[in-house]
Order: structure tokens, then C-alpha cells, then sequence
């Protein structure tokens, strides 16, 4: 079927915009999971008020940050201070871009769930998560406050010690995969539904916990969460931020969250596929469509669901435990993984 | 298209790097060398070079420069005072440098056939074709570059080491 330019331009602008909502949609509603599960697990009930069960809750609390006055505090860098929120939204909602979603179902021509299908994926999305530390760094140089600065030297440090072991961790399953496109990644885990998955079948459980840790640290969630220790830093980094440019910095913590969510599920966990092998996979377009979805979802919510649990349950590191577990653990556990998995691909795989 | 693009990103190349001179805050010197790093990487794409692209990314503007950022932050480096410069860098300097550029663009102009086929958007080398040449043709060269990186990091541990 041949596309003309225009309706190829035309459906990838309609895919980009309702990809873009559609996360903006989950980060607020990932917001409001948080504060109910938190409270669940703090034995209270969490935001009951607004709507059935506190579900319009998000929706007030954006416009309550959109309403509120934007102050300007006197002492800060402007250029900086404003670009700041700016370089971490963006770098939160890119990452997205390369994350497919479901089955290669194509309208059109043009990939329905994913988009942009590109060769060196993976790449990219750790490109872009290592430029959206700019963010948070020079929000806290900006601001001309102590604690914004400590907040911001803590989480350069972090994610620059974390972002190795995270770097680390994913070669075992790239080397697996043979590719970096993550359709390809997911597409060698595809065979047995559950046997075949990288976390299973693949013996990388390994590094998944290695990605895992390392990811919680990057995006700054608890128990890393020391660039926003509130009982040593007030608020850290965003302390002299307010209204919007404070919604934006809580936006990419959560839009963070989601990426890492997807690629853990593509990565280690068999991404859209069904974990039933051809099971509750769908036959035609449209049920193949639905269930890869599902499956996609699912998976996701059981990725973010775990970091409110964790987030719930572990106190914070101290600092100098943070570098030393980053270091002296992951590290080298991570280079460890890379040689066994490799020993095992070239002496007991048939070589193909 | 790729000719456009690699307009606009050689421009912003350039000007970064100028912006990089003019500045006298480190902080917006560094960051101009970001977007200095960062347009290179959209030139290497376009030149087929994929990998080399995203590495750039990663390392250079991802991993380097936020070490540079952090280093400016943590010494919280002021304004740099304009000298006006000695007189040799306008004696010899700005001449040697035009002498320099004018000999570069001599070269690549008159030799152009020597430099291999990297053309605009002509192909892209795949990541799996250049760790085939990295680890099979190019091993030994390959990791005996490793081993000089690894050397200087032992040099540098040597040197921050305090006697005790």
C-alpha cells in the first residue's frame, strides 16, 4: 500500500500527540496510585475526596499547580533557572519515543504502537536519560541556595556512579538479542512466552535486579532518593521552585518512572508478548492489537506498583553507602553477568 | 533533507563553539561545549556512523560534561577576568591558525578521493558490521587501546593518592 508524504506526516503527528497525552494521562494517575498505595500501606486511606474513590484528584491537583502564582526568586540565574525544568520534562518525555508499545501492527504503513522504530534504540534512550541530568544539575546551580546545590551535586554523582552499572547490566541481554533495536530484543524473547523471557529463560535475573537498582537510583526514587532528602535538604534541587516549573520537575520524576517501567518490561520481561507462548495472544489484527497492549500495560503497572512498594517500605541510603553499593556491588557484579552470560552464549548455544 | 540538517547542525556546531570563547561563566561555557558534543553526534549520524553517534551522546556530552558541570558547581568558579591577550598570540597565533586552516581545506579539498566513501546519508554501518571489524579484525589494537586507558587511570590514582 503507498502513502502518499502527507498522510505519512499526518498519522505520525496524530501518533505523537496521543502518545504524548496518553503519558502525561498515566504520570498524573501514577501520581495519585502513589499517594493511595503509600497510604495503604501507612494504614490510612490517601486522597478520598475528589470524585468516585479520589480519582479526579489529578485533575484538581494540575490545576492547582497551574493556578498558582510563579515566583521568581531575586538571587537566581534566570537563563538557567528557567531552562532547567525545560531540559528535564523534555528529556523525560523523549525517552518515550523509542518504547514500542504493542505488536508491529501497521496502518498506513506507519507502526501504529511505536513511535519511532530505530536501529540503535536502547542507545538512545540511555543517551537521553544521561542529558536529562543537566536538568536537575543546573536547577540546583541556578538557584543560588545551599541545599538546591547539595541536592544537585548529590544527583550528578549518583547517576553519573549509577549510570555505569545500569549501562552494564544491559549488555547481557543486548548481547542475547543480538540488536539494539528493542523490537528485536523483544522479538528474541517472543518463542515460549514465559520460558523464553530474558529474566527467565534468558538467565538474566542477574542483571535485571542489577537494572533495577541501578534505575530506582537514576531516577532518584527511594530508597536513592538523597538529591531530594527532605529531612536533610528541604526539598533539594526544586526547593526555590514553584507552580508550573515545580509541576515540571514532578512530571519527569513520574514520566522517568514510566520509561524505566518500559524498558524493563522490553528488556527482561518479554515486552507485548503474552506469557502463555501463543495464548491469550490474539489472532487476528485487531485481538493482536488488544492483547499486546494489555500485556504491555500490565506489565508497566506491575513496574510502577513496585517502586510505590519499594518507595513505602525501605528507609534511605546514607551516602557514603549509596557510592559504596554503587561501586563496589553493582559494578562488578554487572561485569561478572557480562562474562558468564558471554561464556555461556559461546560454549553451550550452537553457534549460528 | 540530509543536506539541511547537516546545515543546520554544522551552524549550531560552530555557533556553540564560538559561544564557548565568548562566555566568561565557565557554567555557560561548559554548557556550550554540550551543545557542541551533542550537534557533532547528529553530523556523525548523518555520515552513517550510528554507533559512534550514540556514543558520543552518552560519553561525551552524557558522562563527561556533567563530570565538567560538576567540577565547576563544586568550586563554585566565578566570572573569568578579559585580559587583552599577550602579543604573541597576535603576532604568531592569529596567523599560524589561518595558515593552519587554509593548509587543512587545501588538503581535504584537493584529496578528497583518499578519505573512504563516508558521504551524507549514503549508508548506514550497522553496530553488529562494526563490532565484526572491532573484535575480529581489530582486536589486538582494539584492546591494547584499552589497556592504555586503563594505564592512565592508574596514573591518575597514583597522583590523587596522599602519602600516609
Amino acid at each position: 500500500m503507498e502513502t502518499s508524504f502527507l498522510t505519512f506526516v499526518l498519522i505520525n503527528i496524530v501518533k505523537v500527540i496521543l502518545v504524548v497525552v496518553i503519558l502525561l494521562m498515566s504520570v498524573a494517575y501514577t501520581v495519585l496510585l502513589e499517594r493511595k498505595l503509600v497510604g495503604r500501606i501507612q494504614n490510612r486511606w490517601g486522597p478520598s475526596r475528589v470524585g468516585p474513590f479520589g480519582l479526579l484528584q489529578p485533575l484538581v491537583d494540575g490545576a492547582k499547580l497551574f493556578l498558582k502564582e510563579d515566583l521568581m526568586p531575586l538571587a537566581v540565574y534566570r537563563p538557567l533557572y528557567v531552562l532547567a525544568p525545560m531540559i528535564a520534562l523534555t528529556c523525560a518525555l523523549l525517552s518515550i519515543s523509542m518504547v514500542p508499545f504493542g505488536a508491529d501492527i501497521r496502518w498506513h504503513g506507519v507502526q501504529l504502537f511505536q513511535v519511532s522504530d530505530v536501529s540503535i534504540g536502547l542507545l538512545i534512550i540511555l543517551g537521553i536519560t544521561s542529558i536529562g541530568v543537566y536538568g536537575i544539575a543546573l536547577s540546583g546551580w541556578s538557584s543560588n541556595n545551599k541545599y538546591s546545590l547539595l541536592g544537585a551535586l548529590r544527583a550528578s554523582a549518583q547517576v553519573i556512579s549509577y549510570e555505569l552499572a545500569l549501562g552494564l547490566s544491559l549488555i547481557g541481554v543486548v548481547m542475547r538479542a543480538g540488536s539494539l533495536r528493542l523490537r528485536d530484543i523483544v522479538g528474541v524473547q517472543s518463542t515460549h512466552g514465559l520460558l523464553s523471557w530474558n529474566f527467565f529463560g534468558g538467565f538474566q535475573f542477574v542483571a535485571f535486579f542489577i537494572y533495577l537498582m541501578a534505575a530506582y537510583a537514576e531516577t532518584n526514587r527511594s530508597p536513592f532518593d538523597l538529591p531530594e532528602a527532605e529531612s536533610e535538604l528541604t526539598a533539594g534541587y526544586h526547593t526555590e521552585y514553584s507552580s508550573m516549573k515545580f509541576a515540571m520537575f514532578f512530571m519527569a520524576e513520574y514520566a522517568n518512572m514510566i520509561t524505566v517501567g518500559c524498558v524493563a518490561t522490553l528488556l527482561f520481561f518479554g515486552g507485548w508478548t503474552s506469557p502463555f507462548g501463543s495464548f491469550l495472544s490474539g489472532s487476528g489484527p485487531v485481538s493482536t492489537a488488544l492483547f499486546s497492549i494489555f500485556w504491555f500495560v500490565a506489565k508497566v503497572f506491575f513496574f510502577l506498583f513496585l517502586y510505590i512498594w519499594v518507595r513505602g517500605t525501605l528507609p534511605r541510603f546514607r551516602y557514603d553507602q549509596l557510592m559504596g553499593f554503587g561501586w563496589k556491588f553493582l559494578v562488578p557484579v554487572a561485569v561478572a553477568n557480562i562474562v558468564v552470560t558471554a561464556l555461556w552464549m559461546g560454549l553451550l548455544l550452537p553457534v549460528h | 533533507m540530509h543536506l539541511a540538517l547537516f546545515i543546520i547542525f554544522g551552524a549550531l556546531c560552530v555557533a556553540g563553539a564560538l559561544n564557548l570563547l565568548f562566555q566568561r561563566h565557565p557554567i555557560n561555557a561548559a554548557l556550550s561545549l554540550i551543545v557542541v558534543m551533542s550537534s557533532l553526534s547528529v553530523l556523525y549520524l548523518l555520515l552513517g556512523a550510528e554507533f559512534l553517534a550514540a556514543a558520543q551522546v552518552i560519553v561525551y556530552s552524557g558522562a563527561i560534561m556533567v563530570l565538567f558541570t560538576f567540577v565547576i558547581m563544586l568550586l563554585n568558579a566565578g566570572k573569568e577576568d578579559r585580559t587583552h591577550g599577550s602579543k604573541m598570540a597576535y603576532i604568531a597565533g592569529i596567523p599560524g591558525a589561518a595558515i593552519l586552516l587554509a593548509l587543512l581545506a587545501y588538503i581535504f579539498l584537493s584529496r578528497q578521493g583518499a578519505f573512504g566513501q563516508a558521504r551524507l546519508g549514503e549508508y548506514m554501518v550497522s553496530t553488529a558490521a562494526l563490532s565484526q571489524v572491532l573484535f575480529r579484525n581489530l582486536l589486538l589494537p582494539f584492546e591494547v587501546t584499552s589497556v592504555l586507558i586503563l594505564i592512565a587511570i592508574l596514573g591518575a590514582v597514583a597522583l590523587a593518592r596522599k602519602e600516609h
